[in-house]
């Protein structure tokens, strides 16, 4: 690595999309997509199919050029060259290799290409962090879809990347080999590698990723982390005291507060515009003599609020998603 | 040149793992022996072609006769086989995105598929030529030949005269190469590169023929393909040679820059 490349790298975030739009004729199918990934996270870019998911990775890594915005990986345009995927790896789709040969060979060829010297050892290696070492001899045309995400991996870590792109790694793989593709990009994360993986299973994202991007036609309608989504998503709080009716007139009284509908035949049911407010109104219900038996937040699962995101209709989903990036 | 180079490496790689590469010079010096075969069997000779009457008498007309069957389809079939995939099969396997994000750019990729192509176009006339020089001197002898300016030359320089006209011959081929590497580039398809290919080269001939349209018949592909001829006569006669090379040029060097520019620019969203 040559000590500009060092500047770079760091100066520039891994990844920085500015207003990145991708058209097709009539179909917009990236529509103005921002995001920044920083060193060291592992970014979940979640969606349902067809949201786009899959045009801006390939806009990442120069293989469409970008009907506007910009790209830009560890400061460097990947539409001006495949310098500026020096430190960069990943594959788009299902990874695809020559069927007649054989996967050390794909490998071989790929290092080749990738005009860094990379030795046979290197190709040991990841064919063993892949544990494909065994069937390297045999033609990629024989292989399991698993196996072709494997070796994916592996040629993407023969680049040593410090940014890995992954488009659905998990996808088409049976449960154990999710669980493993998991767990080879949660070590590979561990060991520094900063990643960026699209998916449109949730709890893959939830696993793995520390921040997430949720993307709806071409669009983000959320950014940040998952947690957050799911704190600021459920300001309901449930309550149960000594007396139900004298809480709902102390909670309706209480600044910051907002008493909700009477859904249920114990309790009371509140909004609350942050903890702070919560704490207060449990405070004040002591100093009325109340007793608290049960005060927690309601919880909406991850799968609801994906759901509202992605399915509810888009102006819903743009108040939605306004309220919780603001909150 | 070192990221051309790199890529031309592994295309030639790929090339020796298909079968397409063999199907191709397989037919390249099948041909050549069929043909040596079928005059043992033959006393007469295809008098109306050039050189076609010597064939019981020399071996070295042997690969002179196929020259020129062999332009009409055979030797252009030959070269679409590989031209015609060597970029489309990328596509067909998905695999154009796999090359493209490691460390070679576009155009360096592209310079080593159509270096490859030469490679295999240059193997495959020049088998073919060997192959017939050695089966028809088998049948027919390795004897002097007369030029078509009725001049009689020893067996050693007609053997130098054969694989000029060989390398003459390479002009037009290389223009069909380049023509074929510009159909794989648009079509992504290697089946509809390689029959558009042939199809080119036969419309041509078809041009070539037409009544009326004679005056365009020097500035043919097709009429290229007998240049070699002129290394035949004595003295030799330069003037159709130049013309193949220039003509060539004309249809190879727009398709190789168009090819550049729509590999470089395109999207790549298959695979």
């Amino acid at each position: 690595m040559s000590v500009d490349d060092r500047q770079l790298r760091a100066v520039h975030a891994p990844i920085e999309v500015r207003d990145l739009v991708k058209r097709y004729g009539e179909i917009v199918a990236v529509d103005g997509v921002s995001l920044t990934v920083e060193r060291g996270e592992v970014f979940g870019y979640l969606g349902p199919n067809g949201a786009g998911k899959t045009t801006s990775l390939r806009m990442m890594l120069g293989l469409i050029r970008p009907s506007a915005g910009s790209v830009r990986l560890f400061g460097r345009d990947p539409l001006l060259g495949i310098g500026a995927l020096r430190g960069v790896a990943g594959f788009v789709e299902a990874p695809r290799f020559y069927p007649y040969l054989p996967g050390r060979a794909n490998l071989e060829l790929l290092a080749g290409l990738d005009r860094m010297g990379i030795g046979k050892t290197r190709i040991d290696e990841v064919l063993d962090v892949v544990e494909l070492r065994d069937r390297a001899k045999d033609k990629v045309g024989g292989y399991s879809h698993g196996m072709r995400q494997r070796l994916g991996i592996a040629a993407a870590l023969l680049r040593d990347p410090q940014l890995l792109l992954l488009d659905e790694p998990a996808t088409g793989l049976d449960p154990a080999g999710m669980r493993d593709m998991r767990r080879l990009v949660r070590r590979l994360a561990d060991g520094g590698i900063t990643v960026m993986l699209s998916s449109h299973l949730l709890n893959e994202v939830d696993e793995l990723c520390n921040r997430v991007a949720i993307v709806r036609n071409g669009r983000i309608v959320y950014e940040g982390t998952l947690a957050n989504l799911k704190r600021t998503a459920s300001g309901t709080w449930r309550l149960h005291t000594s007396d139900d009716e004298r809480a709902a007139a102390v909670s309706a009284a209480q600044p910051g507060v907002v008493l909700g509908a009477d859904d249920h035949d114990l309790g009371v049911s509140v909004t609350a515009e942050n903890e702070q407010a919560i704490a207060a109104l449990s405070v004040a219900l002591v100093e009325s003599g109340l007793g608290i038996i049960e005060l927690h937040q309601h919880v909406a699962s991850l799968e609801d609020l994906f759901f509202a995101l992605t399915e509810q209709p888009e102006t819903d989903v743009r108040q939605h998603a306004r309220l919780m990036v603001a909150s | 040149m070192g990221a051309a180079l790199v890529s031309y490496r592994w295309e030639l790689r790929k090339l020796r793992s298909l079968r397409r590469t063999y199907l191709g010079l397989g037919a390249a010096v099948a041909v050549p022996v069929i043909f040596a075969i079928a005059v043992t069997t033959q006393s007469s000779s295809p008098n109306d072609v050039a050189f076609g009457s010597y064939i019981h008498q020399t071996g070295l007309a042997i690969p002179l006769v196929l020259l020129l069957f062999g332009s009409a389809w055979m030797y252009p079939l030959i070269i679409a086989l590989v031209a015609g995939d060597i970029v489309a099969s990328e596509d067909h396997n998905g695999t154009l995105k796999t090359i493209l994000t490691r460390g070679v750019d576009r155009g360096p990729l592209l310079a080593g598929k159509a270096m490859a192509t030469v490679t295999y176009a240059v193997g495959a006339i020049l088998a073919s030529g060997v192959v017939a020089v050695i089966a028809g001197s088998a049948v027919s002898g390795l004897n002097p030949i007369t030029t078509l300016s009725g001049q009689r030359v020893s067996a050693i320089t007609g053997l130098g005269l054969v694989f000029a006209s060989l390398g003459v011959y390479l002009i037009p081929i290389l223009a069909i190469a380049s023509i074929g590497l510009l159909l794989s580039t648009l079509t992504r398809n290697s089946t509809a590169a390689v029959v558009g290919t042939l199809m080119a080269a036969l419309l041509f001939q078809l041009i070539g023929i037409l009544p009326g349209l004679g005056a365009l018949k020097p500035y043919l592909l097709s009429t290229q393909f007998s240049a070699w001829q002129g290394l035949l006569r004595t003295p030799i006669d330069w003037a159709p040679i130049l013309r193949a090379l220039w003509v060539c040029s004309l249809y190879a060097v727009p398709a190789l820059i168009t090819a550049g520019i729509v590999f470089v620019r395109r999207d790549v969203d298959g695979g």
